[in-house]
């Protein structure tokens, strides 16, 4: 299969110390060393692949390994593998939804018969939610194409729409693909999901090997339920100190992008540790592990804890066993943040590594805002900008969409109370601040999509938005200008017609 | 002729010329050859060792981190790759999204289905972003044959070789794309990991393809496995 070896050489050659940050006076100097831990070594990761040892012959030695390589091992029945080895896997999930599942299934027909049976109905999860609430005859006729399979494959979980005039006529319906695997039970730790889907890492959240892959893999693992991966060296992130109350994990994740580049962890992964990374919610960690791909990462993981064990608590009844990475574990190279110090960021166009201040680009005029999608689309999301809009009491100056992930989602916005809003629904706070009515679920305008698209940009504009990407016509035009930022920078921005930092109404 | 290509099916010209105590042809059976000439109809009876693919054409020249919804915008992907006729289409929107002040001359001519560039030149990061396997499918289906790139995001190298769709190649220097132009007459030599633009004279090494050459050259992931006995033809069950 495919190798990497001389980009991952060129990488290593780049990362040849532990840096640690505290953004953003990179001037700061961390006096004494009691805070630091034992300093990770760098391990190059042009290593020649090492025929795997048995057990048997090493008595009680186990090499240490990260927990994306505890995963990839037990997934390849091996005691132990190391970064740069490829691996046949058994895949526990395999997700695909409406835009590329049309796809996948041709492929899988044509290389396995017309008449094969995927591998195990009860690990394909097809989710349609990319281009649902359009008149396209091509994209509703994927969306039949995806049922059809289903039927025939009497697949266990589907989550079929049918009534495109109103999304609640359909029990079934989820949205979101990453958010409703969530909510669904399907991400568990320990376990190997992969999706015809880019941001299929969101799910490393839990805890679990997550990465995206195409059609034609997919097409594979529909047939056999295993795919052949190439092990990933790991570089932790540790963020540490207190969450201030004005930032989100997604200015985590954009100063982390800001900071290694879109190319930073290209064939890696992302390890995410540390206490403030324990303090955050799992949809939280979610947006953290959602972006991983943004800086070219192949899979993120936050391990799972006590969280992650209640988030499940009712949501599967598949026993589950979590990975851990060793102490003695090897890290590609290590970063660590004060989260403490950090301040609300955005992506500039025309790149998720574009970072700005917040509040440097308050001169930067807007158009719209855009809160949605799996990366900024979930229910903290809309309860952190109703936070925004609550304190502000005052209107929107532009036009502001907002489109929940999922049915649950859309369901929240209309049912939870806002903290401190005697009672209010985010749904209440958002119609009194003058923004669009909540929308039908699904992947919007994220990333454009037919033309008819709710909130897609058709002319040029400036949007400030929750999404993940903004390279040139992501939402739709291609002189369209995207400033990636947090919920509660977006709300603040839709409060003054600027980008605006969120502390303008927080504190 | 050129020495046994660095392919996982070729045989070692050694192997191609050692005396076969039981040789299967009737025709040598009943021929009274000299040991020389029985050499030689081996040889040629043997699968001569493929040469490695060469493409000469004009390139087309992007910049660094083009990410896949530049190479086919999200609009166009209710278009089914697996599908015949919309595979044809997508070629013909190949590099649709790129900004038109950047790039001024269109990757597919308008009103064309397929592009005249044969081999695509670019930076760092290609094809990152989105996990689309319609980029490689719309470069494939517009008549690319390789890209040559300074590197590449993952899922877009995996997709590329998964499909067969074009050759992923790296150079092994950066800066190569500054010093080409668009309509630039190139060749891409795979045999001897070199990439020739005879407009400017210059050369620049490239990586080999490894692996995952004989890969993309049997057609992508299930047609090679076919081809080497991976997999049966067409699985049962």
């Amino acid at each position: 299969m495919a190798s990497s070896i001389s980009t991952a050489a060129k990488a290593s050659a780049a990362f040849a110390h532990k840096k640690e940050l505290a953004a953003p006076a990179p001037a700061q100097h961390r006096a004494g060393s009691s805070r630091r831990t034992k300093p990770c070594r760098v391990r190059a990761v042009a290593s020649p692949a090492r025929a795997p040892r048995a057990p048997s012959s090493t008595g009680s030695v186990k090499s240490a390994m990260t927990m994306t390589e505890k995963i990839l091992a037990r997934a390849s029945e091996r005691a132990a593998l190391e970064p740069g080895e490829n691996v046949w896997v058994d895949v526990d999930v395999l997700m695909t939804h409406d835009v590329c599942g049309p796809g996948t299934i041709g492929i899988f027909k044509k290389e396995f018969g017309e008449d094969a049976k995927v591998w195990d109905r009860e690990k394909v999860v097809i989710i349609p939610d990319h281009y649902i609430f359009t008149s396209d005859e091509r994209a509703n006729r994927n969306v039949d194409i995806i049922r059809d399979f289903c039927v025939e494959q009497n697949i266990k979980y589907f989550y079929d729409i049918k009534d495109l005039s109103n999304f609640k006529a359909n029990p079934d319906y989820k949205g979101v693909c990453h958010v409703a695997l969530a909510q669904e039970g399907h991400c568990r730790p320990g376990e190997v999901l992969l999706g015809t889907d880019s941001h299929t890492c969101n799910a490393g959240a839990f805890g679990q090997f997550a990465t995206g892959i195409g059609n034609t893999d997919a097409g594979f693992v529909l047939g056999t339920g295993k795919a052949l991966l190439k092990v990933p060296p790991t570089i932790r992130f540790v963020l540490d100190g207190e969450m201030p109350p004005y930032l989100l994990a997604k200015d985590l994740i954009l100063q982390i992008i800001g900071e290694i580049s879109v190319s930073g962890a290209t064939y890696k992964s992302m390890e995410f540790v540390g206490s403030t990374v324990e303090s955050l919610t799992m949809e939280e960690r979610m947006t953290l592990c959602n972006m991983v791909i943004e800086a070219g990462g192949k899979n993120g993981v936050v391990p799972a804890d006590e969280t992650t064990f209640k988030y499940l608590e009712g949501k599967t009844s598949i026993d589950y066993e979590p990975v851990y990475s060793d102490a003695q574990a090897r890290f590609f190279s290590d970063y660590r943040f004060d989260v403490s110090k950090l301040e609300p960021v955005v992506a500039k166009p025309h790149s998720p590594d574009n970072r700005a201040l917040a509040r440097e680009c308050k001169d930067v005029k807007i158009d719209r805002v855009y809160i949605g999608s799996c990366t900024g689309g979930k229910t903290e999301d809309f309860l952190a900008a109703a936070k925004v809009f609550l304190a502000s009491g005052k209107k929107v100056k532009v036009p502001t969409f907002l489109v929940p992930a999922t049915q649950k989602v859309w369901m929240d916005v209309y049912s939870l109370p806002v903290p401190g809003s005697g009672g209010k629904t985010c749904s209440q706070i958002f119609e009194e601040a003058g923004c669009d009515t909540p929308a039908s679920p699904s992947c919007g305008a994220c990333l454009g999509g037919p033309r008819d698209t709710y909130a897609r940009m058709n002319e040029p504009m400036v949007c400030v938005s929750t999404t993940n990407r903004n390279f040139p016509g992501r939402m739709g035009h291609k002189e369209g200008q995207i400033y990636l930022a947090s919920p509660y920078t977006a709300a603040a921005s839709a409060l003054t017609g600027y980008v605006t930092d969120p502390r303008d109404f927080l504190m | 002729m050129a020495a046994a290509a660095p392919s996982a099916t070729a045989v070692s010209t050694a192997a191609l010329l050692a005396p076969n105590p039981a040789p299967t042809s009737a025709f040598l059976r009943r021929t009274q050859l000299t040991r020389h000439r029985l050499h030689s109809l081996k040889c040629r009876r043997a699968a001569a060792p493929r040469r490695p693919p060469l493409f000469h054409g004009e390139c087309f020249v992007v910049g660094d981190n083009i990410d896949t919804d530049q190479i086919i915008p999200a609009e166009h992907l209710t278009l089914v790759p697996s599908k015949p006729d919309e595979y044809r289409k997508l070629g013909s929107f190949a590099f649709a999204g790129l900004p038109s002040a950047a790039y001024p001359t269109p990757f597919v001519a308008p009103g064309e289905e397929s592009s005249r560039y044969a081999v695509i030149v670019g930076g760092a990061n290609f094809g990152c972003g989105s996990s689309r396997e319609h980029a490689p499918v719309a470069l494939g289906a517009a008549g690319t044959r390789a890209v040559v790139a300074e590197g590449y995001a993952r899922i877009f190298f995996r997709n590329s070789v998964a499909t067969g769709e074009v050759y992923p190649l790296e150079l092994t220097d950066a800066g190569a794309w500054k010093e080409c132009k668009t309509g630039d007459v190139v060749t891409v030599d795979l045999g001897n990991s070199v990439f020739i633009n005879h407009t400017s004279g210059k050369e620049y090494k490239l990586k080999p393809i490894g692996d995952a050459g004989p890969v993309i050259e049997a057609g992508g992931i299930f047609a090679y496995a076919r081809k080497t006995g991976m997999i049966a033809s067409k699985a049962s069950a």
